[in-house]
C-alpha cells in the first residue's frame, strides 16, 4: 500500500498500458514534450519514445478522427484533449464517426477507441475551460463514459476501457489530480460499468460522480454529525447508468439528492432523477432532490465561481429540506 | 466480387492483356452507370428512399482510382459512394439490398445509400459529414505506419471537403507524419448547390495540398485512363514509403446533388457540355477506334451489366427486413469488455 496522487495514478495506468500491449499509443496535445498539460504524461516520451507518445498539432477534429482511424486499423490509442471544452471541436468525429461506425456498419466496424479529458471547475479559469459537459456525452448512444473519482479508479479503469471494443471517454475533474490517496500495490482489476458505495448509509441516498464525490463524502460527514446517516453512490460509469445500484440504494432510504457539476437543465442528474421516479416513485418518502452548477457560464472570481458549483453546504442544506 | 451475372469484363478471343484491361475499365463504369440508372427508377417506385446522391458522369475517378489500389488497400468514401464501393469490388447484391433496407444489405440495412461498408474489400464507409472521413483516413494510415504494414489508404472526398478545417487539419497531420494516404478529391465544381467559385478564395485544389508540401496535381476526371494513370503513379510512391500524395480530379456530376435537389443553380448549356466528355462515352470511342471493342462486344457488355443489375434489383427485392427486436443491436460491439448492454 503506497499513497500516491491522482496524477500519478493515470500516468501509471497509462505507463502499464503502454508496457502491456504494443498496440497502445498516446496522442495529444503537449503530451510529449511537454508531458501532458496537468504532466499526467511527464516523462512518458522518453520512455517509450516519440512513435507512441505523439504530439499533435491543435487539431482536435483530426487527431480525435485519427484515433478512431487507428483504432479501426488494429490499433488501441489513448486520445487526450486537454479539456472537455475543447473536445467540441472534435464532436463530429466522436459523434458522427466513433459512436456510430459499428451501427451504420451493420455491425462490421468496431471502435477500440479511448479518449481522455480532463473536465470541471475549481481553478478560476473561466467561462472556456472549466465547465462539466458529461452530460451531453451521455446523451450518445454507442459510447461507454466514466469518471474515476478515486485514486483506485484513475489506476483501474484504464486498461478495461482499453479492452472494450467500443469507444470509452473517460473524464478526469481537474481538481483531483493532485488529490492523494493509498493505493494497493498490487491493485485488482475493476469493472467499467457499475457503480459503488462509497459510503453506507439509512436516511438519505446522495447520488455523485467525478469531482461531486469528494463534495458529497463531506456532506456526509457533516450529516452525520446531525445524526443524519447519508449512503454516498459514486455512478463511476455514466453511459451506460447502472441505475441499479442507486435505485436500490433509495428503496432503502427513501430519500435521493443528486450532486452533478453540470447544468441543471438537461443534465446528467435529470436523468438519475428520472430513473429513481420512473423505476422506484412510490418508495420516495420526498421528491428527488438536485444540487447542480448554477445556470451561468462560469465565471472568473473565486467567490463567484465557488457559489455557482455545487459546494458541501448545498448539498448538507439540501438533504434537510428532504426531512431527513 | 460479382456472385451471379459473371459479367465477362475480359478474356473475350483475341484481345491483348492490355486490351482486357481497357474493356474491364469500360465494364467497370458500365457498371456503376446502369446501376444508379436503375436506383432512380427504383426510387421513383419508392423502394429506395431518403437521400440518394448520384455519381452519374463521375465514374471514371472511381474506376481509375480502384483499379490502381491492391486488395489489402484500405478505402474511406463519401456519401456519393456507390461507384467507389462497386469499383472497390463490394457485391452490387449487398449494395442494392442496402439500398432497399433489407437485413441482407452490406449494413444490413442501418446505412442505407450514404453508408455503405464492407470489410471484406476494406471499404470504410460512404460518409455523410463531408470531410468526415478524411481524419479516419489519416488514422488508418497512422495504424498502418505503426505497424509496419505497406498499405495505402485512398480517401475520396469532394471539392465542397476543401472548405472544412477537417481538410486542412487532416493534410497538416498526414504531411507532418508522412502518412501513407492516397487523397483523392472528386472536384465536380459544386458543393450541393454552390459553385465553388461562389466559395473558394483559391479554386486551383491541388495548390492547398501542395502547401501543405504534399505532393499533388489534377487530372483529368472525365479520362479514366488519366485518372488510372495518375492513380498508379501515386499509389505506388505512397507504397514506396513517399508520404501522403494528393490528386485533384476534375469532374463533373450530369444529374442533380441528390434526388430533393431541382437543380436551378447550374446552366443547361453548362450540363450538356459536360456531357459530351461522358467518361464512358469518350471510351467506348476510344476503343471503337482502336479496334480493342469489336462489333457487338458493347451490346454484349451492355447485357451482362444488365443482367447483374437485374439479379442485384431481384436479390435485393426479394432480400428480408431486420426483425425490429434487433433495433439496438450493433449499438455496441456483442462481446462488450464492461459486461453490459448500453
Amino acid at each position: 500500500m503506497s499513497v500516491i496522487t491522482y496524477r500519478e495514478a493515470v500516468k501509471q495506468a497509462i505507463r502499464e498500458a503502454l508496457a502491456r500491449d504494443e498496440r497502445v499509443f498516446v496522442m495529444g496535445e503537449d503530451v510529449g514534450h511537454y508531458g501532458g498539460c496537468y504532466a499526467v504524461t511527464l516523462g512518458l516520451l522518453e520512455e517509450f519514445g516519440a512513435e507512441r507518445i505523439r504530439d499533435t498539432p491543435l487539431s482536435e477534429s483530426a487527431f480525435v478522427g485519427a484515433g478512431i482511424g487507428a483504432a479501426l486499423g488494429g490499433m488501441r490509442p489513448i486520445v487526450e484533449v486537454m479539456t472537455v471544452n475543447f473536445s467540441l471541436l472534435a464532436l463530429d468525429q466522436i459523434m458522427n464517426n466513433a459512436a456510430t461506425l459499428l451501427y451504420m456498419s451493420g455491425g462490421q466496424f468496431n471502435v477500440p477507441l479511448v479518449i481522455r479529458m480532463a473536465t470541471g471547475a475549481g481553478r478560476q479559469v473561466a467561462a472556456q475551460h472549466s465547465h462539466s459537459l458529461e452530460g451531453w456525452f451521455a446523451h450518445i448512444p454507442g459510447l461507454r463514459l466514466l469518471a474515476p473519482a478515486t485514486i483506485a479508479d484513475a489506476r483501474g479503469m484504464l486498461w478495461p476501457a482499453l479492452n472494450d471494443p467500443d469507444p470509452v471517454i473517460i473524464f478526469e475533474h481537474a481538481m483531483l489530480y493532485n488529490t492523494e490517496g493509498e493505493l494497493d500495490d498490487e491493485p485488482a482489476p475493476l469493472d467499467i460499468s457499475t457503480a459503488a458505495v462509497r459510503r453506507t448509509g439509512s436516511d438519505v441516498t446522495i447520488i455523485a460522480y467525478g469531482g461531486t464525490l469528494r463534495t458529497a463524502l463531506g456532506a456526509a460527514d457533516q450529516l452525520a454529525g446531525d445524526g443524519v446517516s447519508a449512503e454516498v453512490i459514486d455512478l463511476r460509469c455514466l453511459r451506460p447508468l447502472d441505475a441499479a445500484t442507486f435505485v436500490s440504494s433509495v428503496t432503502r432510504t427513501h430519500r435521493a439528492v443528486v450532486v452533478d457539476e453540470g447544468w441543471r437543465s438537461g443534465s446528467l442528474s435529470a436523468e438519475v432523477s428520472a430513473r429513481i421516479t420512473e423505476q422506484v416513485f412510490y418508495d420516495l418518502d420526498a421528491p428527488v432532490a438536485r444540487v447542480c452548477s448554477a445556470e451561468v457560464p462560469m465565471p472568473y472570481a473565486k467567490h463567484l465561481e465557488d457559489e455557482a458549483i455545487p459546494q458541501v453546504a448545498d448539498v448538507v442544506a439540501a438533504v434537510h429540506q428532504l426531512g431527513a | 466480387m460479382n456472385e451471379t451475372a459473371g459479367a465477362p469484363t475480359s478474356g473475350a478471343e483475341g484481345r491483348s492483356a492490355d486490351g482486357d484491361h481497357l474493356v474491364h475499365l469500360l465494364s467497370e463504369m458500365l457498371r456503376i452507370r446502369r446501376f444508379e440508372e436503375r436506383c432512380v427508377e427504383l426510387y421513383s417506385r419508392s423502394a429506395i428512399r431518403g437521400f440518394l446522391h448520384l455519381g452519374i458522369g463521375e465514374e471514371a475517378c472511381a474506376v481509375g482510382v480502384m483499379v490502381a489500389l491492391s486488395p489489402q488497400d484500405a478505402v474511406v468514401s463519401t456519401y456519393r459512394e456507390h461507384g467507389h464501393a462497386l469499383a472497390r469490388g463490394l457485391s452490387m447484391r449487398a449494395a442494392m439490398a442496402e439500398l432497399e433496407g433489407k437485413v441482407e444489405g452490406c449494413s444490413r440495412g442501418r446505412g442505407g445509400s450514404m453508408h455503405l461498408f464492407d470489410a471484406a474489400t476494406c471499404f470504410y464507409g460512404g460518409n455523410g459529414i463531408v470531410a468526415g472521413g478524411l481524419p479516419l483516413a489519416v488514422g488508418l494510415a497512422l495504424a498502418d505506419h505503426l505497424q509496419g504494414r505497406r498499405r495505402v489508404t485512398a480517401c475520396f472526398f469532394g471539392d465542397g471537403a476543401v472548405a472544412e478545417g477537417e481538410f486542412h487539419e487532416s493534410m497538416n497531420l498526414a504531411a507532418l507524419w508522412h502518412l501513407p494516404v492516397l487523397f483523392c478529391c472528386e472536384n465536380n465544381l459544386y458543393a450541393m448547390g454552390t459553385a465553388i467559385k461562389f466559395t473558394e478564395s483559391e479554386t486551383d485544389l491541388s495548390l492547398k495540398a501542395a502547401s501543405y508540401r504534399i505532393p499533388a496535381w489534377e487530372v483529368d476526371g472525365m479520362d479514366v485512363l488519366a485518372v488510372e494513370e495518375a492513380a498508379r503513379q501515386a499509389a505506388e510512391a505512397v507504397r514506396e514509403g513517399g508520404g501522403p500524395h494528393f490528386l485533384e480530379m476534375r469532374t463533373y456530376r450530369f444529374r442533380a446533388h441528390s434526388m430533393y435537389d431541382p437543380d436551378r443553380y447550374r446552366d443547361k448549356s453548362e450540363i450538356e457540355a459536360w456531357k459530351e466528355r461522358d467518361p464512358i462515352l469518350a471510351l467506348t470511342a476510344q476503343l471503337s477506334d482502336r479496334g480493342v471493342l469489336a462489333e457487338g462486344d458493347l451490346g454484349r457488355l451492355e447485357d451482362a451489366v444488365s443482367a447483374e443489375v437485374d439479379d442485384a434489383v431481384a436479390y435485393a427485392d426479394a432480400g428480408t427486413d431486420e426483425p425490429l427486436e434487433d433495433l439496438e443491436r450493433f449499438v455496441t460491439s456483442e462481446v462488450s469488455a464492461g459486461g453490459s448492454a448500453r
